[in-house]
């Protein structure tokens, strides 16, 4: 069974569908990439999955909790589904170590004590064990990204949703948050990762989704996507974002 | 003009300026707690349309729309006719309270909102409660916000603080500027007794300036700087 199914999702702002019945499956270990045009619903698609935007129909499992359904307690639910914000969203009054540890300590109620021990070894494998004690101000974009990321690793997430995590870094930055990202794939960590980086996509997504205008275009291996894509547009897409972004990555 | 200051006057200055202060101190501290409920309420209470949100706005424009004094005498002499006994001292704390409330009100709901949504979505992505992320992320962030003009309100109650000498009649139930009058009355020498009154008023609105500098450096987040410090 999938670990993550997404099942005809809609979701609609005012007068504009931004989602017009999305479905999707995803195996634990899996790592799937999401492109698509600006407004294309991408990121209204992560967020409906653990209801940070409430989607007007359809439904979503992680394994076999419904997430969707209102007698579930989504704040359990949230707890095992690791969100990585485009622009990091640190809470700006804590330290990196005390914004690793505040979800294993208020939310899964970890004493102190082995919530720091765990928060040091995440910050450690993001390699910002030495920026323990410093405020997300006095970290760079990169920095903070990775802060975040450990964050969300604290929880011991099942499943972790990535939106556009580089998209607002320098470009020397970009780097150091894809091989954190590129590791954790190889890990075994499942992913959906929202971004327009081709290299990360080639090298460690099992299943790249094209998404324009609310639906999934188009899916498959990174192979057939940039290879022989079904639909014209995928492709077309695909070459537009590969010259923009560049794929050396 | 030849000032004469009478030391005998300052026993009875000091004991003003203790229920100047008491008073000042009570009501902001009570002031803080409702307005920090009330500005909690203008913001997550459920928008326009909940009754929440309404009683918290109606409230606020009320105290905020209407003199303190006239808020005072309200209380002080309209109680009674209730039933309900109040003394100079509690009408005014309680005139005071309910005053400062709402525009501290005001104030947290500002800080409240100037907090970047961002932190609310990243605090519940992490599977927190509303009511943690409001104390755990918001609310930490929000009242450093809020000190800069908590100082501003602190230091006009304490002046205003002045108007309770309306309804004390009594020498112990009298603040700073009620013995001032009293003892001006008594021997005319109102020119000196207020400049004395004026210089105790300027004392205590800067050593509460200092120390809110204080604490406001004390709980600053490292790297956000102090604006347009250093550049
Ligand atoms: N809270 C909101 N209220 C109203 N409209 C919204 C809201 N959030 C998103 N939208 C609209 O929904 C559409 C899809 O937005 P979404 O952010 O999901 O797109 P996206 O694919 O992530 O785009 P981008 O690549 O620019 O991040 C956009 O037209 C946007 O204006
Ligand atoms: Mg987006």
């Amino acid at each position: 069974m999938a670990l993550l199914r997404v099942e005809n999702l809609h979701k609609r702002y005012g007068h504009e569908e931004v989602l017009k019945g999305v479905t999707l499956a995803q195996d634990a270990g899996e790592t799937k990439v999401v492109i698509g045009p600006s407004g294309t619903g991408k990121s209204t698609l992560l967020r409906c999955i653990n209801r940070l935007t409430e989607p007007d129909q359809g439904r979503v499992w992680l394994e076999d909790t419904e997430i969707t359904s209102r007698r579930t307690d989504i704040n359990r639910v949230r707890a095992k589904i690791g969100f990585v914000f485009q622009d990091f969203n640190l809470f700006t009054h804590l330290t990196s170590l005390d914004n690793v540890r505040l979800g294993l300590m208020k939310v899964r109620g970890m004493p102190r004590a082995a919530a720091t021990g765990r928060a040091m070894a995440e910050l450690e494998r993001v390699g910002l064990a030495a920026k323990a004690n410093a405020y997300p101000a006095q970290l760079s974009g990169g920095q903070q990204q990775r802060v975040s990321i450990a964050r969300a690793l604290a929880m011991d997430p099942k499943l972790i949703l990535f939106d556009e995590p580089t998209s607002a870094l320098d470009p020397e930055l970009i780097g150091e948050v894809l091989s954190v990202m590129i590791q954790l794939a190889r890990d075994g960590m499942t992913m959906i990762v929202v971004t327009h980086e081709m290299g990360f996509a080639r090298s460690v997504a099992d299943e790249i989704v094209f998404m324009e205008g609310g639906v999934i275009v188009e899916q498959g291996t990174p192979d057939k996507m940039f290879r022989s894509p079904e639909v014209p547009r995928t492709g077309e897409f695909l070459r537009k974002i590969s010259d923009l972004y560049g794929e050396s990555r | 003009m030849n000032l004469v200051f009478d030391p005998a006057w300052l026993p009875r200055l000091g004991q003003g300026v203790l229920l100047t202060v008491q008073l000042t101190l009570y009501c902001m501290g009570l002031g803080a707690v409702l307005g920090a409920v009330l500005g909690l309420v203008r913001v997550y209470g459920g928008g326009r349309w909940s009754p929440l949100y309404w009683v918290a706005s109606a409230y606020i424009h009320f105290f905020r729309g209407t003199p303190l004094l006239v808020q005072l005498l309200g209380i002080y002499l309209g109680l009674p006719t209730a039933g309900i006994l109040v003394g100079p001292f509690l009408a005014g704390l309680l005139a005071m309270t309910l005053n400062t409330a709402a525009y501290q009100a005001e104030y947290f709901r500002g800080a409240i909102q100037s907090v970047k949504s961002g932190q609310m979505m990243a605090a519940r992505a992490l599977g927190m409660s509303r009511a943690q992320a409001i104390g755990h992320v918001i609310m930490p962030q929000a009242l450093r916000l809020i000190i800069p003009p908590w100082s501003n309100e602190l230091i006009y109650m304490l002046k205003y603080s002045s108007i309770v000498s309306m309804t004390a009649l009594r020498p112990e139930t009298m603040d700073l500027f009620g013995v001032a009058r009293s003892i001006a009355a008594r021997n005319f020498r109102y020119f000196e007794v207020y400049i004395l009154v004026a210089l105790f008023y300027l004392a205590m609105v800067l050593i509460l300036t200092v120390a809110l500098r204080w604490v406001e450096r004390r709980v600053r987040i490292p790297g956000l700087g102090t604006p347009g410090r250093g550049i």
